[in-house]
């Protein structure tokens, strides 16, 4: 008896359960479903209502978004080169820099070596923005303002990505390998680019793919530091997007949204299983 | 894999090379992190004036620091006010982020009640962390401005009167904010913590199975006193981040051209979009106000690492697993 009523209530709370998370899943994609659909309507028709049906305007509207940008000194492609200028250079550095400071620290013994990772630990904390007014000042200085520079050479120090680089070398890399590679006559440097490298393939990737997306979406630094039109990028084409030109007709605004979240939206869902895993893993602190 | 590290190979001959390694990170921190750090701290004592497109550089003590506290003559305290938005809108999206965060955590790890497609739950409540705030923002501010679907179609149902308008009301945008931001980052949280439910030794659950504990109780007397140092993490991670918030004010309701407002009445408006406005025009004060925020930071931080410090690894289960594998 009573087993069969725990195995009634297992099943009315997992459909309760399910309900739920379905409704959840719901609201992450309505956003979405209806900016991709206010992006096929006019301008009247939004104003009327929400719909759940695609419209006939989407020609009407890149052609209306086509005009409206035509004033603002970059298009939203020309944004996203930009961007992409930005971001892939980022990742690269920070990827690189952070396994090679990781290595450092995993792979050698020297004085400080204790001194050298508090420090790490302790500026893992500490957020761009509270030193962003000395370095707008200081790329003034050294005449890098309205440059891509300083969007880039930042990436070298991602304390955070050293962190998980390290926590990932403790358990992927014996050190006998390196030994090995020594008595064979490898450099040190080389033996770093050519066996351990390798090996890091997963944590780069996992590494590469949040420090791409953390490139792409950042607005606060872009703004501060560019100020050409034609420099401009995606996020900062997203902010003129509010301009009275854009605003004054609903459609082309959902449908720039839309051309602007398209990337970020095609890329999350070819490598969610990797981004999901990645998120995971670092918040097991071990 | 081979876990136990072989103390006796490593050759102090080879040292200098991980100075080497580790050099770059360095001198790139302290040249472009550190010096600007600095700096701020410097620019914070002078008191820039621009007039006729000169500019004058002046040592003024603590002036800037009374201007934005609001001590000065004919000042506003405008960093209290931005302060204040900035923790109304973290702390409405925070509590109930971490609360769904631990009610789904808990059920995607529930054993008992196992739940098919957890692998799809977890991909959609995640994906909005990834996509651009920028756009999100604008996103819904352009779905519930004034002659916006939604509320065009509220209107037409009689739901809300003809001339109501969400943004002319504070505590509506407020809370549009923070449900953005909770929209957006519930789905990390809750992958946190199901990591950290993930950790936590599976017998000690047997134990309370055999003690004849309920779900309730091994909820709130094993799996929340064990998940402290992960919960710790997110709220830590979660108030530093809120305290630089952007992103998501920058772009919703702030009137048109991007003038930095929050509307309505500068009540969304957040303390780096402060520094923002002031960057180009008053680096004294934009200093200063970087200053307190990076004072705030910082004890948030020690606080954090000391209660962590305490708490660290006790009871929890290492599995030895390897990241990433």
């Amino acid at each position: 008896m009573k087993i069969e009523s725990d195995a009634k209530l297992l099943r009315r709370r997992k459909i309760f359960r399910n309900i739920v998370l379905v409704f959840l899943c719901f609201l992450s994609l309505l956003p979405f479903y209806l900016m991709f659909v206010n992006a096929t309507r006019s301008s009247n028709e939004i104003k009327a209502g929400i719909s759940f049906l695609f419209g006939s305007s989407l020609s009407a509207n890149l052609k209306n978004f086509a005009s409206a940008q035509v004033g603002l000194g970059i298009t939203v492609l020309g944004s996203m080169v930009n961007s992409f200028k930005i971001a892939l250079p980022f990742t690269v550095l920070s990827v690189y820099f952070s396994a090679l400071t990781a290595y450092g620290m995993y792979a050698y013994n020297f004085k400080l070596k204790k001194v050298a990772w508090g420090f790490i630990m302790a500026v893992m904390m500490v957020p761009t923005q509270v030193f962003a007014i000395g370095y707008y000042r200081f790329m003034i200085q050294i005449n890098l303002i309205d440059t891509y520079w300083p969007l880039i050479i930042p990436a070298i120090t991602t304390p955070a990505v050293v962190f998980f680089m390290r926590q990932y070398l403790q358990g992927a890399l014996s050190l006998e390998i390196i030994e090995a590679a020594r008595i064979d006559g490898s450099g040190e440097f080389h033996t770093f680019n050519t066996i351990v490298l390798p090996l890091m393939k997963p944590a780069l990737a996992t590494q590469a793919i949040f420090q791409f997306v953390f490139s792409w979406n950042n607005l606060f630094m872009p703004t501060l530091i560019i100020s050409s039109s034609s420099k401009k990028t995606l996020t900062m084409f997203v902010q003129m997007l509010t301009a009275e030109s854009f605003r004054a007709d609903y459609g082309v605004v959902f449908l720039g949204l839309a051309i602007t979240i398209l990337p970020m939206f095609i890329m999350y869902f070819i490598l969610s299983k990797f981004i999901v895993e990645g998120v995971s893993l670092g918040g097991v602190k071990e | 894999m081979n876990k136990e590290k072989p103390q006796r190979i490593k050759s102090v001959s080879y040292s200098k090379y991980g100075l080497l390694f580790i050099a770059p990170f360095f001198i790139a921190y302290i040249l472009f992190s550190l010096w600007p750090l600095l700096s701020t701290f410097y620019y914070s004592f002078f008191e820039y004036v621009t007039r006729n497109l000169k500019t004058t550089v002046e040592f003024c003590g603590l002036q800037n620091y009374k201007n934005i506290l609001g001590l000065a003559d004919g000042e506003r305290a405008y960093f209290l006010t931005y302060l204040g938005n900035t923790l109304r809108l973290w702390i409405l999206n925070f509590i109930p982020q971490v609360l769904l965060a631990l009610l789904i955590a808990a059920w995607l790890t529930d054993n008992r009640a196992r739940l098919r497609a957890k692998g799809a739950y977890k991909v959609l409540v995640y994906m909005p962390n990834i996509i651009t705030a920028a756009s999100i923002s604008l996103l819904f501010y352009a779905l519930l401005c004034k002659f916006g679907p939604v509320m065009s179609t509220l209107r037409s149902w009689g739901l809300v009167g003809s001339s109501s308008d969400l943004m002319t009301s504070k505590w509506a945008t407020s809370l549009t904010i923070s449900f953005i931001l909770f929209w957006m980052w519930y789905g990390n949280s809750t992958l946190l913590l199901i990591a950290g439910m993930m950790g936590i030794n599976p017998s000690l659950y047997e134990a309370a199975d055999i003690d004849g504990a309920t779900s309730r109780q091994k909820f709130f007397h094993v799996t929340l006193p064990l998940l402290k140092p992960v919960l710790l993490y997110v709220l830590v991670t979660s108030a530093i981040g809120g305290l630089q918030l952007y992103d998501i004010p920058a772009l919703y309701n702030t009137g048109a051209g991007g003038g930095l407002i929050g509307l309505p009445n500068d009540t969304s408006t957040t303390i780096t979009m402060y520094i923002m406005r002031l960057h180009s025009s008053d680096t004294g004060r934009a200093a200063a106000v970087s200053v307190l925020l990076f004072i705030i930071t910082l004890i948030i931080s020690l606080i954090f690492f000391r209660v962590f410090r305490e708490d660290d690894g006790r009871g929890r289960h290492h599995k030895g697993k390897k990241v990433g594998a």
